[in-house]
Order: structure tokens, then C-alpha cells, then sequence
């Protein structure tokens, strides 16, 4: 490439400001590489997609980020001011603009495509039939859990009937409401198999929030969002909420219980009935 | 006006009032643009402060706080509705007030005539009562800190039906009505200035001063105000019909069967979703009518200071144009997961990925720019190499965003905080640092102190790294934006070491502002007096007297013969050319 007229000279700005970026560069390796702080957990079978799909676009976009700032903070050591000295006179390269629009334009494509396939997995694909529905119904500042319980139909709810003890207006003259469960701030489900959640809200937009899940989906007043997923890990794990919601937000918090086993779930929801 | 008459003009005496408050001048009006931005910085960087103190240390107790601010601090730990309120404040405050004020307001104001040949804006008088207007909308955003119910807890977006029910927080009664009040005073103003650069810079460019001899500063400010021109009314009428849904009865954003502290709220019809479509129509274009101005000036200053030309003007020129149009069809991107069809997460996934392509052919020719450059390590030389690396850090994670996919555990985490407080606050920032150091000669005839210059960069550069980089790793950790305390949730506490490292450096960061506060003030009656020209550059503004007087270039306005980048053209005696100079001997691009 043609240079100036001279070598051009490293001057203690240029070399300093370079060095800042190579730290940069190697605190971006540390993070990313030895991940001291990482994803919580992995608990659900449409997760690993996701996160194989972040270490994917983390790779691509990692590359990108040590060659762009690594040339930045070389340029800046290298092409310091040097005495009389002049800078190169080229300001056009079809030929490498041509190269880099397209190279960048395919990788995108490619990061498009490989996205669109996870999300047309999770979003496009119905939950299995013989999956536990939850109707979940969020409010300032807590989570509503209703299982429909052992006949399997969910008993009608009326926003008029919500009082203090009935969160959610379950009517409890309504036939197939005789044996329906409703927690609060308490969700069980059984292990490896998938959960289909219905998610809606009594006053502001809430965030249904697993994150050992990968699952994030608001829960907005005047809708019925569902979304699904499978747990694949039995345990303990917090429910928060994503969307700023009013004063303690920050405490919208629930627990979700990953049942070792159909029978334990199914010992858990008689408790919660009686 | 004839030139004669301008002449006149030069000459005429003004009373103290005239000239330096209710002025018509351009350049006056930037200046208190970005004077009445810098005091709302300032208080939106404060906000922020009393942020990072809360989030390292969520249960300190804090006596002297609680002297401070008796009601905020109640028996010395921070209420968690105050929290929301500075969290909505902060956000409003440095997103329009700041950085679309201090963009648009005050370079847009200064540089435009000077930049283009002319002896002011097309309309003069629209251009200060733009002023006026958002002087007035500051002092009600800033008015809305001191209601008894509390400031606005809505978050800067708004979000009905929190913003729609005034029952939803305490902050959402008066608080968000002074809030919507001062965003629709604002949208108003920046509709005045929008039109008055547009007219200005199409229609008085001075002799031989084509479009595509324009600096890339005016390029850029006139794609942003044409996007502001498109964006704004948006957000102005979505704001309007929020008032309606709080004060007149309608429910555009309000559906029926909401209950809230047990009491029915009487509205039906509404959908929540509209007023994200519609505020993120505004919103993302208002991303880049921030980020716009800054390429464009960083553009123009880090080609100065390499005294080498911009690398590939057209393509500049035209990836501007693509991101502006592209800007309009990118607003679903921040609601992957609100509940809207998930196909329109695929639609919006592609578009936003195609945005790349333009802001990646940028940062190539900022790289070309640099490539064999002899840089000048001026303080506003570093802002703009500071730009530039921000601008990477900060869009490279937008790429994990703008896949819906990987979006959706990232949505609404400490992530997304980092991606768009680096690329759309950050960067900036640093090209609005760098616009200062460089045209604060022009503005006051005096430079402002380089050392202490340098010393704001070198604190700056690595306070907003430390700040702003590690943010990605407890969003990636699950941590959520806007909530008071992270060590309510036990996944979060190991990472919490990461928020006080984070905290510190803020303080760090905050406190480096105050050396160009005082470098600012100081160097306006202290500073070394500055020549016409002291930065050897190309563009009009530095053909003008040092301040330029009222009409800018003295008796006859300049005529150009080239384009703003003929820096160490080859042959040439001095290694810049001014756009004035004839083309005669030189070989020509």
C-alpha cells in the first residue's frame, strides 16, 4: 500500500492509546474465553440452541472485534506525526470496498440464517401435545401459577371476581374449576417434559424471565401469549421479571421446582390442591 | 440579502441582550444549545452516580444520603420507586436533552452556515425560538425531579400501560405528565430546527459548493434531520395520544379488564403493543439521528488530524443515506419478545442485520482513513480515534441483538444496557468531546488547554471501558436492566463483585467530566487566544474570522473549488488545501 513520504514515527500518544486497546483486546479474550462470569446454568432442552447460536455469532463477531480494533490500535502506534513528514494521498479503492461490503454482507447473511433457524424452532413449532399447561398470570409484583389439575380443563376466570384470596378470579361454581390449582410466586413442573405456558397480565407488561431456560417472554394486559419449553435439569431455579413494571419490580421474583419426575410433580400438585 | 447589506450587518452594535441571549445568530444559539446541554448533562450524569452507588451497594446504609435527600433516602437506604424515577430521568435526560440536543442543537446550529458558505440559517428567527422551546422543555423535565408523588418511573420508553395509568407508581401521576409535556416541547423544537437545516443546507450553499463537496459533518447533520423531520412528529403524536389515554378517556394503549391495587381501571379497546410500534418508530431512527452527527464529525476531524483525506467520501456519503433509509424498518428489533407475531421477528432480524453492512463499511474507512496517516495527537485527534473504537465495541454486540434468537435471553439484561450505552451514548460522546476541542477555537477565539485535554481523554477512554464493557458479562450473567437491587436473585450474587468494580469506575468516570468543565469555562476568558486556522484544515468555518462575526465571512461570501479533504496532496507547498483555493496545479482526485 502506498505509504506517505516516511516511515511516519511512534509517538508516546499513538503507543499508549495502542497499548489501551491491546488491553482491551486481551480483556475481551479473558471474558469471552475463560468466561469467569458466564450464562447461569443451562436447564432446558431449546436452550442449548441458543447458546450454541451466541458462541457462533461470539465467535464472528469476536474475530471481527480483534482484527478492527487490533488494526485501529496498530495504525494509531505505527502513523504518529513525524517532523515535515506528509501522510499518504489515496482516499478511494473500489476493488477493497467491493470485497468488504460483500464479505460483510454474506457473513451477516449466514448469522441470519443460522438464527432464523433457532427461532423458527422455538416459535414456529407447537408444543407437544402431552405437554403440562400453566396459565400464568402476572401483577404487580408477583406471578400467578394456575394448573388446570386432574381433569385436565382449566375453570373459567372473570377479572370481576378478583379479590384478595382469588388472585386470579377463578370461578369456583364453574364446574371444571372444582380441581384447579393456583399458586402464587410457587411454579413445579416435571423433568423432560415440555411446559406450555400461557402468560398473560392484570395491569402492566411483565417479563416472564427463566434464565436458566433461556426463556424470556412478556406478559402483556389484554393478551395470551404462550411459549414452550422443556426443563431437562431437575431443581431449584428463580423466575424473574424482565420488564420494568413499577416500584418493586426488582423484587417480581418466583420460584420454578424442575420435579425429578412425573410422580413428584404430580405428588406436589395434590399438596397444593388440598 | 446582499452582501453589502450583510456587510452592514457585521458592523452593526447590539445591546448585551441582543447579542448573546435573545440572538438570532446561528452561532450564538449553538452555543447555548450546547451550553444548556451541558448543564442537563450534568445533572442526567449525577442521576447516574447515585445509580452505580445504589447497584454495588444495594443495603448500605447511608446517613449522609439520608441528610441529602431526606424523602429519596428514607432512614438511609434508597426508596426503590427512586430508583425507577433515576433510571427514567437519566435516560430521558442524556438521550434528548443531551446528546439529539447537543448533536443537532449545537453543532447543528454552528456548523451548518459556516460549513456551507452562508451568512446564517434559512430562518433565523424559527432557529431561536427552537432554542427557546427546548430551553423551555428542559425546565420542565428538569421540574418533574422535584414532584411530591415522585419523578416519572416509566423508563425513558414509556412503556403503557405503566405510562398510561397514572395509578400504576407514584411517579406516573404528575411526574409523567411533565414528562410527556417536555417531550412533546422538545419533539416541537427539533421539528423547527430539522426544517431549518434542511432549508438551509439545500438552499444557500454558497458559490461552487456542491453536494458532494459538503464536509461530512453537514452531510450528516442533514440526513439526521431529515430523519428527525420524519421521526419526531411520530413520537410527538404517540405523546399526545398518551395524554389523551391519562387525562381525556380514550384508550388507545389501555385494554379492557385491568386491575390495579385490587380497583378495576375503567378503559377498553386499547392495545399496549401500539405505543412500542410506535415509540420505537421514533426510537430507532432517533438512535441514529444521535449516532449520524457523530460519524459525521468524527469523520471530518480524524481526517484533519491524520492530515490524510477521508477514505472513500461517496461511500460514506451513500452508507449515511442507507442507514437513515434502513433506520425505518429496524423498530421491531428491540420487541423480539413483547408478544408481536413472532414472523415479524424473522422480518426484523434481516433488516436489522442489513444495517450492519452500511455501519461496517464506516468503520473500514475510518480504518482506511488511519492507514498511513501522520496523526496529529491533538485532544480532539484522540476523542475521534476514541469515536471510532467505541462505535466497534458498541455495534459489534448489536449483532448478538439483532438475532431474534439470541435475543431472547439477552432482551432487557444488563447486555443490551452495555451495547446501547456504548454505540449510541459512548461514541457520541467521544465525537461530541472531539467537536468541542476542535471548533471550540472558532466558537470562542480561544483553544481550550491541551493538557488537561489529553488528561480528560486518557480517563475518559479507560473510565468508559471499565464502565461499559464488563456490562456485557453480567448481562450475559441474567442480570435485568432497571431493577433496584441484583442481590435479591441468588443466580446474580456471584456477579455482584462486577457491579462494584463497575461502580468505581463510574465514579472515576463522572469525576474525569469535571477537568473539562473547568477546562471548558476557563478556557472561554483564560485560554490561549487561537489564529484563524489553527488546525491547518480545509473546511469554510476556518476561513472565517476567529469568532466569526455576525455573518460569518465579512464582505464577500467565500467560493469553492474543491471538496473538504485535500489533505498532503502531493506537490502542494502546505499539506492541507482550503476548499477556497482554485484548482489549478495540483493532480486532482
Amino acid at each position: 500500500m502506498a505509504d506517505g513520504s516516511g516511515p511516519g514515527r511512534m509517538t508516546l500518544s499513538g503507543v499508549v492509546l495502542a497499548g489501551l486497546i491491546l488491553i482491551l483486546i486481551v480483556a475481551l479474550l479473558y471474558l469471552f474465553i475463560a468466561q469467569p462470569y458466564w450464562f447461569p446454568t443451562l436447564a432446558s432442552e431449546h436452550g442449548g440452541r441458543i447458546d450454541s447460536l451466541f458462541m457462533a455469532v461470539l465467535v464472528v463477531s469476536g474475530i471481527a472485534f480483534v482484527l478492527v480494533q487490533g488494526a485501529l490500535g496498530f495504525f494509531i502506534a505505527r502513523y504518529g506525526e513525524n517532523g515535515g513528514e506528509r501522510a499518504a494521498y489515496w482516499h478511494d479503492n473500489p476493488k477493497a470496498e467491493a470485497f468488504l461490503l460483500i464479505t460483510t454482507a454474506v457473513i451477516l447473511t449466514v448469522l441470519v440464517f443460522m438464527g432464523q433457524r433457532v427461532w423458527a424452532s422455538i416459535y414456529f413449532a407447537d408444543a407437544p401435545a402431552n405437554a403440562t399447561i400453566v396459565e400464568i398470570t402476572g401483577e404487580q409484583f408477583s406471578w400467578n401459577f394456575h394448573y388446570p389439575g386432574p381433569d385436565g380443563q382449566f375453570g373459567r376466570t372473570d377479572t370481576k371476581l378478583i379479590t384478595n384470596t382469588n388472585s386470579i378470579g377463578l370461578d369456583r361454581d364453574d364446574p371444571a374449576a372444582k380441581d384447579d390449582i393456583v399458586t402464587s410466586n410457587v411454579m413445579h413442573a416435571p423433568i423432560g417434559k415440555p411446559v406450555r405456558v400461557r402468560l398473560r397480565s392484570k395491569d402492566v407488561i411483565h417479563s416472564f424471565f427463566l434464565p436458566n431456560f433461556r426463556v424470556k417472554q412478556d406478559a402483556v394486559p389484554g393478551m395470551g401469549i404462550e411459549v414452550w419449553f422443556t426443563p431437562t435439569k431437575a431443581g431449584q431455579y428463580e423466575i424473574a421479571c424482565a420488564e420494568l413494571c413499577g416500584i418493586a419490580h426488582y423484587r417480581m421474583r418466583a420460584a420454578l421446582t424442575v420435579d425429578e419426575s412425573q410422580d413428584a410433580f404430580n405428588k406436589w400438585l395434590e399438596e397444593a390442591g388440598k | 440579502m446582499s452582501e453589502l447589506h450583510a456587510a452592514d450587518h457585521a458592523h452593526h452594535e447590539m445591546g448585551f441582550l441582543h447579542k448573546y441571549v435573545f440572538s438570532t445568530d446561528h452561532k450564538i444559539i449553538g452555543i447555548q444549545y450546547l451550553i444548556t446541554a451541558m448543564a442537563m448533562a450534568v445533572v442526567g450524569g449525577l442521576l447516574s452516580m447515585l445509580m452505580r452507588y445504589q447497584l454495588a451497594w444495594p443495603q448500605g446504609v447511608s446517613p449522609i444520603m439520608a441528610k441529602i435527600f431526606p424523602v429519596a433516602y428514607n432512614g438511609g437506604l434508597m426508596e426503590p420507586g427512586f430508583y425507577i424515577s433515576l433510571v427514567t430521568m437519566h435516560g430521558t435526560i442524556m438521550v434528548f436533552f443531551l446528546f439529539t440536543a447537543v448533536l443537532l442543537g449545537g453543532f447543528g446550529n454552528f456548523l451548518i452556515p459556516l460549513q456551507i458558505g452562508a451568512r446564517d440559517m434559512a430562518f433565523p428567527f424559527l432557529n431561536a425560538l427552537s432554542y427557546w422551546i427546548f430551553l423551555l422543555s428542559c425546565i420542565v423535565i428538569f421540574s418533574a425531579l422535584f414532584v411530591t408523588s415522585g419523578a416519572p418511573m416509566g423508563g425513558w420508553t414509556a412503556y403503557a400501560p405503566l405510562s398510561a395509568v397514572p395509578a400504576a407508581a407514584p411517579g406516573q401521576a404528575t411526574g409523567m405528565t411533565l414528562w410527556i409535556t417536555a417531550i412533546a416541547l422538545f419533539s416541537v423544537s427539533g421539528l423547527m430546527g430539522g426544517l431549518n437545516y434542511i432549508t438551509t443546507i439545500l438552499t444557500m450553499r454558497t458559490r461552487g459548493m456542491s453536494m458532494m463537496r459538503l464536509p461530512l459533518a453537514t452531510w450528516s447533520l442533514l440526513v439526521t434531520s431529515i430523519l428527525g423531520l420524519l421521526a419526531f412528529p411520530v413520537l410527538l403524536g404517540a405523546g399526545l395520544l398518551l395524554m389523551f389515554d391519562r387525562m381525556g378517556g380514550t384508550s388507545f394503549f389501555v385494554p379492557a379488564g385491568i386491575i390495579m391495587n385490587q380497583m378495576p381501571i375503567d378503559h377498553s379497546g386499547g392495545h399496549p403493543l401500539l405505543w412500542q410500534h410506535l415509540f420505537w418508530f421514533f426510537g430507532h431512527p432517533e438512535v441514529y439521528i444521535v449516532v449520524l452527527p457523530a460519524m459525521g464529525m468524527a469523520s471530518d476531524i480524524l481526517s484533519a488530524f491524520c492530515r490524510k483525506p477521508i477514505f472513500s467520501y461517496r461511500m460514506m456519503v451513500y452508507s449515511m443515506v442507507a442507514i437513515a433509509v434502513l433506520s425505518f424498518v429496524v423498530w421491531g428489533h428491540h420487541m423480539f419478545v413483547s408478544g408481536m407475531n413472532p414472523f415479524l421477528g424473522s422480518v426484523f432480524t434481516l433488516t436489522t442485520l442489513l444495517i450492519a453492512v452500511p455501519s461496517a463499511i464506516k468503520t473500514f474507512n475510518w480504518l482506511g482513513t488511519v492507514w498511513g496517516a501522520r496523526i496529529r495527537f491533538t485532544p480532539a485527534a484522540l476523542f475521534a480515534l476514541g469515536f471510532v473504537s467505541m462505535f466497534v465495541s458498541g455495534g459489534l454486540s448489536g449483532v448478538f441483538l439483532g438475532t431474534s434468537a439470541a435475543d431472547i435471553q439477552l432482551q432487557d439484561t444488563y447486555f443490551v444496557v452495555a451495547h446501547f450505552h456504548l454505540v449510541m451514548a459512548i461514541a457520541p460522546l467521544f465525537a461530541a468531546f472531539a467537536g468541542i476541542y476542535f471548533w471550540f477555537p472558532k466558537m470562542f477565539g480561544r483553544f481550550m488547554n491541551p493538557t488537561l485535554g489529553k488528561i480528560h481523554f486518557w480517563f475518559t477512554f479507560i473510565g468508559a471501558y471499565c464502565v461499559f464493557f464488563p456490562m456485557h458479562v453480567i448481562g450475559i450473567g441474567g442480570q435485568m436492566r432497571r431493577i433496584y437491587d441484583p442481590t435479591q436473585y441468588m443466580f446474580l450474587q456471584p456477579q455482584q463483585p462486577v457491579n462494584v468494580f463497575i461502580s468505581i469506575s463510574a465514579f472515576v468516570l463522572g469525576s474525569a467530566q469535571l477537568i473539562f468543565l473547568f477546562n471548558f469555562f476557563f478556557s472561554i476568558f483564560g485560554g490561549r487566544v487561537a489564529e484563524r486556522n489553527p488546525w491547518h484544515a480545509t473546511t469554510l468555518e476556518w476561513i472565517a474570522p476567529t469568532p466569526p462575526g455576525h455573518g460569518n465571512f465579512g464582505e464577500e461570501l467565500p467560493t469553492v473549488h474543491r471538496w473538504p479533504f485535500d489533505y498532503s496532496v502531493p506537490g502542494e507547498r502546505e499539506d492541507f488545501v482550503p476548499q477556497t483555493v482554485p484548482a489549478t496545479v495540483t493532480a486532482q482526485h
